[in-house]
């Protein structure tokens, strides 16, 4: 008897079962007032009316390697649209049997990407595997030399030509955002000005009109026998365009740095270029990182625009199968499919970003 | 240790000029903030300058590495005379080392990167041999387990000696103090004030706006009253603090002295 009194005595309370564990939580979280409680009901209504609908799209009746005639009798997913038409999909009229060139380019552009992500490998090697990189991927698609047959630009399309746009998007509108944004605090009024007027034209015009007056109303000015190709015009304007936002971006970061730093700079002596570069910028765009990248992505998503100046992008390409009789009216598999790809891009930019800025955090 | 900088009841005397200020002007808009400063510091000469907020003496020191731009008059350093020319600025401003009451810190660099930005980028001095120099000032600060922190790791005593640090990593013939201590938590102020003092104890020219009147009485050759952007008196300390010429200068003291 004694000994059950004293466990009782030395048995720590614990809190009622209500207030934790997963009953809890659901009253807690779920069902907390009357109006989460309504919420609660309702939604669970719709996901048991959506999800196992689409579970059963998706997967029981759906069908993943057949012809376009077996899809149109089943009643689910028509997945076979993808491998039947991938290498259409991925690669756009990019020569048949030369298409393990832009593949070679992609698997190359994205092992630099995947070791450039690590801090400790920025040093010059780097830098040189960079542009050798680069310049190797551009042969592998243009040809030309080393026996590889040349292949007009016209013909590039799909994945290749999506990324082509964003990684020379992005790297050539970071810098360029930069040097606008600095010239936009530019003592001299020239620089200062043109500045001004470059990004707030340019924030004032939807990406589409820059695609449309670099592919419709740009060549009507140059001179007679010089063309530039529609896929340079194209990135120019995505360029920037891109610039232009960034600028902004980074004139925030930039206008968050206290004038104590710049004054502590000065005073041991460094110059302009010196204060900007070792002082300044390193902290400015530190504090803009995530403003940033939310920009760099939405700029990603924005290259799929090129289709409106008939460029073969991955969207368009995906577009055209979906015109093919064969396929027709399996739109929602083949968007879920590019969406699928776009996902996976812009959820690593992001996650890069996040650990970028815990690794600078001091 | 303060026998040895006791200041005699006359005014020094120095031979060679470090810094000439003559007639100098500045406006802020319409804000005539300095009105006809002339004023010459001897080489090895310790200045105090105190006076109400507002009277321009932080402007008067900010002026002379070029902080701030003055309009009228002119304002010699070293022989080199502080004009528009930017080689000139940036030739001044590696002799002239400066303090702010905020410490400015460079956030994103550690102590010892602080103290060497200036030497590798500035001097053009090798890494190696500007981080050994770094580490002996740091040493000289008392400081030298800190090199590898951030600064924000730092109490503010310890950034303010950073601070310091830096600017003597390029070896300056002058130093500026803006209000060194008045950011600080009162029991830091002396470990500052200390590394002050040493300093003098080497013979630095030194101009120190601050509040802090036992350090002036210590340790400065002539103390100058601003107000209304003015120098409105100067004397030695004894003088100064003991027998005030000006009412403006006896009100300031009584308010600060009590």
């Amino acid at each position: 008897m004694e000994e059950t009194a004293n466990n009782i005595q030395t048995e720590e309370l614990k809190p009622p079962v209500t207030s934790v564990g997963v009953i809890g939580w659901i009253k807690g979280n779920l069902f907390n007032g009357w109006f989460n409680s309504v919420i609660t009901i309702v939604t669970l209504y719709f996901l048991w009316k959506i999800v196992p609908s689409f579970i059963r799209w998706a997967f029981i009746d759906s069908l993943w390697i057949s012809t376009g005639a077996e899809c149109h009798q089943a009643g689910g997913a028509c997945w076979s649209i993808i491998p039947a038409n991938i290498r259409f999909i991925i690669f756009g009229f990019f020569p048949y049997e030369l298409q393990w060139r832009p593949l070679v380019a992609m698997i190359l552009l994205v092992g630099l990407l995947y070791y450039s992500q690590n801090r400790n490998h920025w040093k010059k090697p780097l830098a040189y595997a960079w542009v050798i990189g680069l310049f190797i991927m551009g042969l592998l698609l243009k040809g030309g030399l080393f026996g590889l047959t040349p292949v007009e630009s016209d013909q590039w399309g799909g994945l290749p030509l999506t990324l082509l746009f964003s990684v020379f998007g992005l790297t050539a509108a970071y810098p360029l955002g930069v040097l606008f944004a600095l010239g936009r605090q530019s003592k001299m009024p020239a620089i200062k000005t043109i500045c001004i007027v470059y990004i707030e034209l340019i924030r004032g015009v939807p990406l589409i009109t820059l695609l449309f007056m670099s592919s419709v109303v740009f060549p009507l000015f140059l001179p007679e026998g010089i063309t530039i190709k529609v896929i340079i015009r194209a990135q120019i304007a995505i360029i920037l365009f891109t610039a232009a936002y960034i600028a902004e971006v980074v004139r925030g970061g930039l206008q968050g740095m206290s004038k104590g730093q710049y004054e502590a700079a000065e005073s041991i002596g460094l110059s302009y270029y010196q204060t900007m570069r070792l002082v300044i910028l390193p902290q400015a765009l530190k504090i803009v990182i995530p403003p940033t990248v939310s920009q760099l992505i939405s700029a990603f998503k924005d290259t799929s625009l090129v289709v409106i100046i008939g460029l073969y992008d991955l969207l368009k390409t995906t577009q055209s199968t979906l015109s093919n009789p064969e396929w027709m009216g399996f739109s929602s598999e083949a968007y879920f499919f590019i969406a699928l790809i776009y996902f996976v891009c812009c959820f690593f930019m992001s996650n890069y970003s996040r650990k970028l800025e815990r690794e600078l955090s001091t | 240790m303060n026998e040895e900088l006791s200041t005699t009841a006359e005014l020094q005397s120095f031979d060679e000029k470090m810094i000439e200020i003559i007639k100098m002007h500045k406006w802020f808009g319409d804000f005539h903030v300095l009105q006809g400063i002339d004023l010459t510091v001897g080489k090895g000469e310790r200045i105090v300058i105190c006076g109400p907020s507002g009277s321009g003496k932080s402007t008067l020191i900010r002026c002379i590495n070029r902080i701030e731009e003055h309009q009228k008059g002119r304002i010699i350093v070293d022989g080199i005379e502080l004009t528009n020319n930017i080689k000139n600025i940036e030739k001044i401003r590696t002799e002239v080392g400066m303090v702010f009451q905020h410490f400015n810190l460079f956030p994103h660099l550690t102590i010892v990167d602080n103290l060497t930005l200036g030497p590798i980028w500035v001097r053009k001095t090798p890494k190696a041999k500007a981080e050994k120099e770094a580490m002996h000032y740091l040493e000289k600060v008392h400081i030298a387990e800190q090199a590898k922190k951030y600064p924000g790791q730092l109490s503010g005593g310890q950034q303010q000696r950073v601070a310091i640090a830096r600017s003597l990593c390029m070896n300056p013939k002058i130093m500026l103090f803006d209000e060194p201590t008045s950011a600080l938590d009162p029991e830091m102020i002396s470990e500052v004030l200390d590394v002050m003092i040493e300093l003098a104890h080497e013979g630095m020219t030194m101009i120190v706006v601050t509040h802090e009147m036992g350090f002036a009485k210590s340790v400065a050759h002539r103390v100058l009253f601003m107000d209304f952007g003015k120098i409105v008196e100067g004397n030695t300390p004894s003088e100064f603090f003991d027998n005030p010429q000006q009412d403006r200068t006896k009100l300031f003291l009584s308010q600060i002295l009590h």
